[in-house]
């Protein structure tokens, strides 16, 4: 595929809701929501999210692979064959649009790791995990964008609106749904660029630029991730993998390694909190994402949205009954919840935090 | 009284509508049903009072010379950018980086407002640009501020800081009321906070009591607690940042 570079200045756009109780709700309101900020994006890429939607496969990983040739299918899946046991192939349902009119080949495939593969003590995420990463930088063409079981994502380039008349978005139900509409500012617009990014259950949506990347993308290689993907925001869906899964940080340690806070704060904490804090962003030095960013981060357990330490991108949550929406503009709440119980925009590098009830 | 359903508009078909309701000389313009409608008012001039309904987009009042604008709910990001006269009010919250390099008018909120509010703030030859919040304010209110008048009056912050850090940070004019004490250590290093004199006790009566009236509060009860006054005091105290 040529990835033709684009530069653009402007922002992107993001939405999500979760219902605490998995209340599952359908797509059409997430694409409501996302499209009154299509003028965020520019066309380049949009996408979607979804956990809860594949009950009847909801032990299996679902992954969602785009080829940009169709022969490359037949390397992927002689590759997958010999490592997994497959319950189910299919090409991922798609609509004929007529601003689409060309897209890779896209296939989802429920899987579960043959137990004979797996040697030594290596755990089923870590051999999905590695695959993702063999798939995408050695499988020349074939992308694995979506690894996670019972949740899925689904995007590429167009217009929000668009993108999910293609994916069929509004036939799927879902507890926790983040979407994206992409304005690329320093990487190509390409089908595997667009947000959602994800690995496992995590997936990220992000407004903003990643100007540590190059720092995050060193140092998840030292743990064995390859950042294949051209776009900054894959490294938060793997740093969120690595401190939370691999390190076993709890999701607010993980928010206060991604966007620490200043010296100058930490340094006027209580004795306890001070030495904890230190220790943090000393360990996670290289975890920590500089520069402007709001991002949401949706989980198997729940659902996050936080900005960066000076709020250089926005971020506005709401609730309503069991749902919590966030969302870049407070309009594109209130095009699904017109009278939220409560509205209110999140301080800098504070996050909001849902979690599912059991 | 004119009154447009913005329901299902796009930005532009929108804009045009109340442009051309303006141009025509309408005076009392109400827009009902508006949700997320970037660029409402944006470089409209004439004396029109334009009620909102709804929670207009972004950049509202960008450029903006003479008229009124009422939002009875919440409003977003971006609002008076270089607006040279009018007046915005708001009867909620509002966003980040209100106020940007606004020349002129007023813009009164009621409810808190986000980041970076008054960035910039400068007004042109005898305009004073003059913001109010009735809440609080997050981090960089007043930031690089050159001219006009910043106020901020913490109503209801139910125990909340009334204001965030790097206040007024790189400002070198203008000036900044906040009801309340402010802490040094959360000022840029040119800030000096001062006592009000006189003068400032005028400013404050003048610009409060026209924002009391636009919301419907009392000035007595305002009036009672005390405000602080800041300014710019130090000239260039970033002389030696990048010397040693």
């Amino acid at each position: 595929m040529n990835h033709d570079y684009q530069k653009d200045i402007s922002g992107c756009g993001l939405t999500g809701l979760i219902s605490r109780k998995r209340r599952r709700i359908s797509g059409a309101d997430i694409v409501k929501s996302l499209c009154l900020m299509t003028d965020r994006g520019n066309g380049l890429g949009a996408g979607y999210a979804a956990y809860g939607i594949y009950p009847e496969f909801k032990d299996f990983y679902a992954f969602h692979i785009m080829f940009d040739e169709p022969s490359v299918r037949w390397t992927l899946e002689e590759y997958l064959k010999n490592n997994y046991h497959i319950e189910k192939i299919e090409e991922i349902p798609t609509a004929p649009v007529k601003a689409i009119p060309i897209s890779p080949l896209l296939v989802r495939y429920f899987v579960k790791p043959l137990k004979d593969k797996m040697v030594g003590d290596i755990q089923e995420e870590d051999f999905v995990v590695n695959t993702v990463m063999k798939v995408n930088s050695e499988i020349e063409g074939a992308y694995i964008f979506s690894s996670g079981k019972n949740m899925g994502a689904f995007k590429g380039v167009g217009n929000p609106c668009d993108i999910a008349e293609f994916f069929r978005i509004e036939e799927y139900e879902g507890w926790t749904w983040t979407a994206h509409t992409r304005f690329p500012t320093n990487t190509p617009g390409w089908w595997g660029g667009a947000h959602p990014f994800t690995l496992l259950d995590w997936s990220i949506v992000h407004n903003g630029e990643i100007s540590s990347y190059g720092i995050n993308k060193r140092y998840l290689e030292m743990f064995g991730y390859k950042l294949t993907l051209l776009t900054d925001t894959e490294v938060a869906a793997y740093m969120l993998d690595l401190l939370i899964r691999r390190q076993g940080l709890d999701i607010p340690s993980a928010c206060l390694a991604l966007a620490s806070p200043f010296w100058k704060k930490i340094d006027e904490l209580p004795d306890g909190e001070r030495e904890a804090l230190t220790a943090l962003r000393q360990t996670y030095g290289s975890a920590l994402l500089n520069g402007p960013f709001s991002i949401l981060f949706g989980h198997s357990k729940g659902l996050v949205g936080i900005n960066d330490r000076i709020k250089l991108r926005p971020l506005v949550a709401a609730l309503k009954d069991d749902v919590t929406y966030m969302a870049s503009e407070e309009s594109a709440i209130r095009a699904i919840c017109p009278a939220p119980d409560k509205v209110w925009a999140p301080r800098a590098g504070d996050p909001v935090i849902v979690n599912l009830e059991d | 009284m004119l009154e447009i359903n913005a329901s299902g508009l796009y930005y532009r078909e929108l804009n045009q509508k109340i442009r051309d309701a303006v141009n025509n000389g309408e005076k009392e313009i109400t827009v009902k049903n508006v949700n997320g409608q970037y660029y409402m008012g944006d470089g409209l001039r004439g004396k029109a009072t334009i009620t909102i309904e709804g929670v207009p987009g972004n950049d509202l009042a960008a450029f903006m010379d003479g008229p009124t604008l009422v939002i009875k709910a919440n409003a977003q990001d971006n609002i008076s950018n270089t607006m040279n006269t009018g007046k915005v009010v708001i009867h909620g919250n509002a966003g980040d980086v209100l106020g940007y390099g606004m020349r002129g008018g007023k813009l009164h909120i009621l409810g808190d407002v986000g980041y970076r509010v008054g960035i910039h703030m400068k007004g042109v030859k005898k305009q004073a640009p003059t913001i109010i919040v009735g809440g609080t304010a997050g981090d960089f209110f007043g930031e690089y501020m050159a001219g006009g008048v910043l106020i901020l009056l913490g109503l209801n912050n139910d125990g909340r800081p009334i204001v965030g850090d790097y206040l007024g940070t790189g400002m070198h004019g203008g000036v900044i009321y906040v009801r309340g004490e402010v802490d040094k250590k959360n000022c840029g290093a040119e800030v000096g906070i001062l006592d009000l004199d006189d003068e400032d006790r005028k400013v404050l009566k003048d610009s409060l009591t026209e924002y009391c009236k636009d919301m419907g509060l009392s000035l007595d009860e305002i009036m009672k607690k005390g405000f602080k006054k800041l300014i710019p005091v130090s000239l260039r105290p970033y002389g030696n940042l990048y010397a040693y």
